[in-house]
């Protein structure tokens, strides 16, 4: 691990930690509805103050919380355009999944490439630590797993085209 | 030290809960519409009823200990009062509250002859009982709420009502009801009171929601926790003015006073923590949940390399907590003894699991742990 990544990652522990604490709440604007407040807005009073972390330009997360949900924006490190059609194509593919993947949000919020919601729900019927834990570790992963994938990628393209220029 | 329960196979979350008078009945909702009744039978707990009538999920129970009767409230905006006839089965009695959006928690008064029920349509209901229809009626304290209110509780006097809210605002309100009561006399918070006279407001900039009130056993003082991790004081017999400790934990969910100067608290951080008030500040005495995780030992190595063989990672933090809950403590009961003079309390949160505190052992427990 790069010494600038590890004191980043203990930033959005310590942030997503104390942001989870969350509540059952129901909507006091629409009767007999229960919706995830960072989402909906209405009520200002149950928004908190909205948290960036950020490890360099291309690097950050937003942290949005309200009583009884929140958001979590990641922005991934997108090096060359390999990563960035990489990282479009691997994060379409999860999001379409989203229902699978409970957390996930079905769109990112503008300027990020990946959104959670994490309602009092999840935190009810999951151990909180664990949804944390969770967090950190697909932001260790992923930037892992898109430089394999652009690895793998580079390899295949060497390869075919030595095939391809083989017959010149 | 601390008595661990868990109620049936499932490990929903409890939402709340609520003793019998003899301590050997409880109620509470598994986070759903339901509320379980259970009652002890040697060292087992069984179910003895399961009252369904909400449709929604229930968000406060509040069983009176001298009339015997519980009043639940809901997210579908209604309350019931049940009370239990010659066979022991429980019926329900309907209330009229008159609200439109979720109540949100519910309290008997002491000489348990009215209820508040707190709801998101930003107002109070009091309820008592009219006989000619045989059903609970209500009146409101509406002003000045302005947000969904979260948590109540009554002054011992029986007129006095205490209220926190989700705009950052703790107020004493008079709960005098005309209709079933004598004219109160004047006390240390005010002296003329009217239903929904507005004797107290503790506004608390950048504080956050207010997750729990209560008042002392002498009714004298206020606490009430918030959404910023601070305990908060207020104190009639010193004009009122709010003493504040912020802390380091998360923040805490439930407050409640055992003797007249000390209170527990609870919340996101798993664990109760006692508090002492003390002239002008709040001290912290204890944590009262000393539990170590248990060291699985030995095969440690063994372990490690499990660990990163399957999940890539070298820490192997397993899933328990520091604590004897699992999760968030969303409610605190007293189990035996008064405010003035708890000797034991139960706390319940989100991991399904009740808890009974004894403050004498804790007492011995913990060196140098002095409840005054």
């Amino acid at each position: 691990m790069s010494a600038t990544l590890k004191p980043y990652l203990t930033a959005v522990r310590h942030t997503l930690t104390s942001a989870m604490c969350l509540d059952h709440f129901s909507s006091q604007v629409v009767e007999r509805y229960n919706k995830p407040e960072v989402e909906v807005g209405t009520s200002k009073e149950l928004l908190l103050n909205p948290v960036i972390i950020s490890r360099n330009a291309n690097e950050k997360v937003l942290i949005e919380s309200s009583i009884n949900s929140i958001r979590i924006s990641i922005m991934i490190k997108q090096a060359d355009e390999i990563e960035k059609i990489l990282c479009k194509k691997f994060m379409r593919f999860m999001m379409m999944r989203a229902e699978n993947f409970i957390v996930l949000r079905r769109k990112p919020v503008d300027g990020y490439h990946i959104s959670f919601l994490i309602t009092n729900f999840h935190t009810e019927q999951m151990y909180k630590h664990k949804l944390v834990d969770f967090v950190i570790y697909f932001m260790e992963e992923i930037d892992k797993e898109i430089s394999e994938m652009k690895l793998a990628v580079n390899a295949r393209a060497r390869i075919c085209s030595e095939e391809f220029l083989k017959r010149f | 030290m601390a008595q661990t329960m868990t109620f049936g196979d499932s490990c929903a979350p409890l939402t709340s809960h609520a003793w019998n008078k003899e301590r050997n009945q409880i109620a509470f909702s598994p986070n759903n519409n339901e509320v379980h009744i259970y009652q002890k039978e040697g060292n087992d707990w069984k179910q003895t009823d399961n009252l369904v009538e909400h449709d929604m999920r229930v968000m406060g129970i509040d069983w009176a200990p001298n009339t015997n009767r519980i009043v639940t409230c809901s997210v579908d905006r209604n309350a019931y009062v049940w009370t239990q006839n010659e066979e022991g089965k429980w019926t329900t009695t309907l209330v009229l509250l008159r609200i439109n959006r979720a109540a949100t928690c519910v309290k008997w008064s002491p000489m348990e002859n009215k209820f508040a029920v707190g709801s998101g349509a930003r107002l109070i209901s009091i309820c008592y009982f009219e006989k000619e229809n045989n059903w609970w009626v209500s009146k409101h304290i509406k002003k000045p709420i302005r947000s969904t209110v979260t948590t109540l509780d009554w002054h011992p006097n029986n007129i006095l009502l205490v209220a926190g809210s989700t705009d950052f605002k703790v107020r004493v309100f008079s709960a005098y009801i005309k209709d079933i009561e004598d004219q109160p006399g004047p006390n240390v918070w005010g002296s003329k009171l009217p239903l929904g006279q507005l004797l107290a407001e503790f506004p608390s900039a950048g504080s956050g929601w207010v997750h729990s009130v209560s008042f002392s056993g002498d009714g004298n003082k206020v606490a009430w926790v918030g959404h910023d991790s601070s305990i908060n004081v207020a104190d009639a017999a010193q004009g009122k003015a709010v003493i504040k400790l912020k802390t380091e934990y998360l923040p805490f969910l439930g407050c409640i006073w055992v003797t007249n100067n000390s209170l527990v608290v609870a919340g996101h951080s798993c664990i109760p923590l006692l508090y002492c008030h003390d002239g002008d500040q709040i001290k912290f005495v204890a944590k009262l949940d000393n539990t170590q995780r248990k060291e699985s030992g030995g095969l440690s190595a063994m372990k490690k390399f499990q660990s990163l063989d399957r999940q890539a990672r070298i820490e192997t933090n397993d899933t328990f907590l520091d604590s004897i809950h699992q999760n968030a403590i969303t409610c605190i009961n007293l189990h035996k003894g008064s405010k003035a003079n708890a000797k034991k309390f139960s706390t319940s949160g989100l991991d399904g699991q009740l808890v009974i505190w004894d403050m004498e052992s804790l007492e011995r427990s913990i060196e140098g742990l002095k409840i005054a």
